[in-house]
């Protein structure tokens, strides 16, 4: 990538000398405009995703920008509103007049931004988890984080692997959980596995063991599926120990951090779940091609930040990485040209997984972003 | 079939013994000064908060539980003296905003001073489950459970044996009158706000272990524990108990025999009812209101 960025430079450089400076590609800044939740119920997403993308334009300007242009870098925090973040993006759109829009921590607030979006005709790069961002395709937007989709097709392909067909499924009542359920309800059929139980509890519940027990006397149920974020699958793990429940634990990759170890604590020994290449970085195969970005990155934002690195912050690298790249493809900030390389990423190694965009596809990971991991002796541990 | 029953029961006894906790300290404010606390759910989670802290940092759980007690009493007197004195002329609708208010600043001073992240404590007798027919319960829930009843015995003791606590009382009723016989009127809100400050930490200390602990953790802990406190009728402390566990129990009742997606609007319909034909709450005093 650097290198990439230098030979990009040096190109930059020498077709200004010999055009004389006539229409120096150098010197014009690349403005990216940003709306984050850096504060508000989602500002646990939203902070690194801001430190992240602030740490790596300064670092991009400090290696000579995007092909000898620097970035100019216009965060604002939408709180977690959506009214607010379309707001703010007509604002980056009319004020500021942003080359690229970087942002939505939450698929609420990118649902909003979008809709300002569109029609202006700005390359927009979402870091929210929803379907709905990028299915239908819509031409300026474009986004980098996984898909609940996609954690329950891996969870359900893990399930298949070892003789699981009829699951409880107990999700939290919040966007997440809600995005999650309806996604394994429509995932679940084409892997054949069938939901006999389908149990909801809210975020903040001190108590699930109703919903458990409901869930385990469900006739035939051989495993149970929790989808959650926060505090709620730890308590639901908890929960599940305390009934002496034997059936296997899945959980989604909402739970994919330290913390949930932490507070689940014995609890979730045996516990499996899909976690992005980011999370067990140190586990990755050698010949894993993601290895050297997610090592290098998570060595990085830990040494600067001094916590522990999140799939959030990883989603901010890689948007930014990736307008950059189409920013030097196109040679240009035109708009639509930069769009058109946007689209034309093709395997871009990141944080995230393996990315190749096409016309009807505007994220571009599939199933192989996510690796199966089993908790065991309070560590993750791989288990594909 | 009765296994079941009584895990559900159990699920809302430990989920009502909480919300009781939370609501228990509205009845104390609320009986001195008939200001509703909304920064009551903020005492908790500073309770939960500080004692996490100090037992990570490897203090000893009794040594951390007593320390932070004392500091959420500490912003509890803050509080009455910074921001609620100082408007002592204002009506109570004032008073009430006021503290909503010192809710959402205490957050972010928690935000600030701790982090994002949720905290735990390690249960006080162990993670073993006492089995009884076939259901489970965690002896934390026991704790919980004990400590409303202690708190309430000694609440029930301060407000009809003590000098002070029957001073507060009087203030509540007649705060001209109680002046006039030589009750220290002033610092009857501050012994009220530092109590239910006391309360919460109590509260979010015993809590804690079940349900961990945030900078935002006070908000569901308040409203449900108003929920509470409204439902057994504002002012009474078995009321808020009474109240609390109702609450829970319908909640793990409806989730395990109606449905689970709705069981805060059944908890919620229940409330509404009982308001509609006892508008003082189960255990509240009728109100009478001069025209």
């Amino acid at each position: 990538m650097r290198c990439l960025a230098k030979l990009g430079m040096a190109v930059a450089v020498s077709a200004a000398v010999l055009s004389g400076g006539g229409t120096a590609f150098a010197g014009e800044v690349v403005r990216i405009g940003a709306f984050l939740s850096a504060t508000g119920p989602a500002s646990f997403l939203g902070e690194p995703e801001k430190k992240t993308l602030e740490r790596y334009v300064e670092r991009l300007n400090k290696d000579g920008g995007i092909g000898g242009r620097m970035i100019e870098l216009v965060v604002y925090d939408d709180g977690g509103a959506p009214d607010k973040a379309a707001t703010l993006a007509k604002r980056l759109i009319r004020n500021d007049n942003v080359d690229m829009i970087i942002g939505g921590t939450a698929t609420a607030t990118t649902m909003a931004a979008i809709k300002v979006i569109e029609p202006a005709g700005v390359p927009f790069i979402s870091l929210a988890a929803g379907i709905d961002i990028v299915e239908p395709v819509k031409k300026w937007v474009f986004k980098v984080a996984h898909t609940d989709r996609m954690a329950a097709e891996k969870v359900f392909a893990d399930m298949k692997r070892h003789g699981v067909s009829k699951i409880a499924l107990v999700s939290e009542d919040s966007g997440f959980g809600k995005s999650g359920r309806d996604q394994s309800l429509k995932a679940a059929p084409a892997f054949g596995i069938e939901i006999v139980a389908d149990e909801v509890y809210s975020p903040k519940d001190p108590d699930v063991t109703a919903q458990l027990t409901k869930a385990r006397n469900a006739p035939g149920v051989q495993a149970v599926f929790n989808f959650g974020f926060g505090q709620g699958p730890a308590i639901v793990t908890k929960n599940y120990r305390q009934l002496g429940i034997k059936l296997p634990l899945w959980q989604s990759h909402g739970v994919a951090s330290k913390e949930f170890i932490r507070l689940a604590g014995d609890a979730a020994e045996g516990v499996r779940l899909p976690a992005a290449g980011l999370v067990v970085a140190e586990q990755l195969a050698a010949t894993d091609p993601q290895k050297p970005v997610v090592t290098a990155f998570k060595a990085d934002y830990e040494a600067a930040f001094k916590s522990e690195v999140s799939t959030f912050a990883g989603h901010s690298y890689d948007a930014l990485q990736m307008a950059a790249a189409a920013v030097l493809r196109a040679g240009s900030t035109d708009k639509a040209r930069v769009r058109d390389e946007l689209e034309k990423t093709s395997g871009y190694v990141g944080t995230a997984g393996m990315v190749t965009m096409s016309p009807t596809d505007h994220m571009g990971l599939n199933a192989s972003a996510f690796h199966m991991v089993e908790i065991r002796g309070g560590g993750w541990v791989l288990s594909d | 079939m009765f296994a079941e029953f009584l895990q559900y029961l159990f699920s809302g006894l430990t989920s009502g013994a909480i919300y009781a906790l939370a609501g228990l300290g509205f009845a104390i404010i609320y009986n001195s000064s008939h200001v509703i606390n909304f920064a009551q759910g903020e005492f908790i989670m500073i309770g939960g908060m500080a004692t996490a802290t100090m037992v990570a940092a490897g203090l000893p759980l009794p040594l951390a539980a007593v320390l932070a007690v004392v500091a959420t009493m500490a912003v509890g007197v803050a509080l009455e003296k910074f921001a609620v004195e100082p408007a002592r002329g204002a009506d109570v609708t004032a008073i009430v905003i006021i503290t909503i208010g010192a809710s959402i600043f205490l957050r972010g001073a928690a935000q600030v001073l701790w982090d994002k992240e949720f905290h735990a404590l390690p249960a006080f007798s162990g993670d073993t489950p006492l089995r009884l027919a076939g259901a489970t319960l965690m002896p934390q829930s026991l704790w919980v459970v004990g400590a409303a009843v202690v708190v309430i015995a000694l609440l029930w003791w301060f407000f009809n044996r003590t000098l002070f606590g029957k001073a507060m009382l009087a203030t509540s009723h007649n705060r001209l009158a109680a002046q006039l016989m030589g009750i220290p009127v002033r610092s009857v809100l501050v012994v009220a706000f530092a109590l239910s400050a006391m309360l919460g930490a109590v509260g979010g200390i015993v809590v804690t272990p079940i349900t961990f602990t945030n900078y935002e953790a006070g908000i569901m802990l308040g409203l449900k524990g108003f929920s509470a406190a409204v439902l057994g009728g504002l002012g009474s402390g078995a009321g808020a108990i009474v109240g609390g566990l109702l609450v829970g129990v319908a909640e793990a009742l409806a989730s395990g025999y109606l449905s689970s997606a709705y069981k805060d609007a059944i908890a919620f319909v229940i409330i509404l009812f009982v308001l509609f034909f006892m508008p003082s709450g189960l255990f509240g005093k009728k109100g009478t209101d001069r025209v």
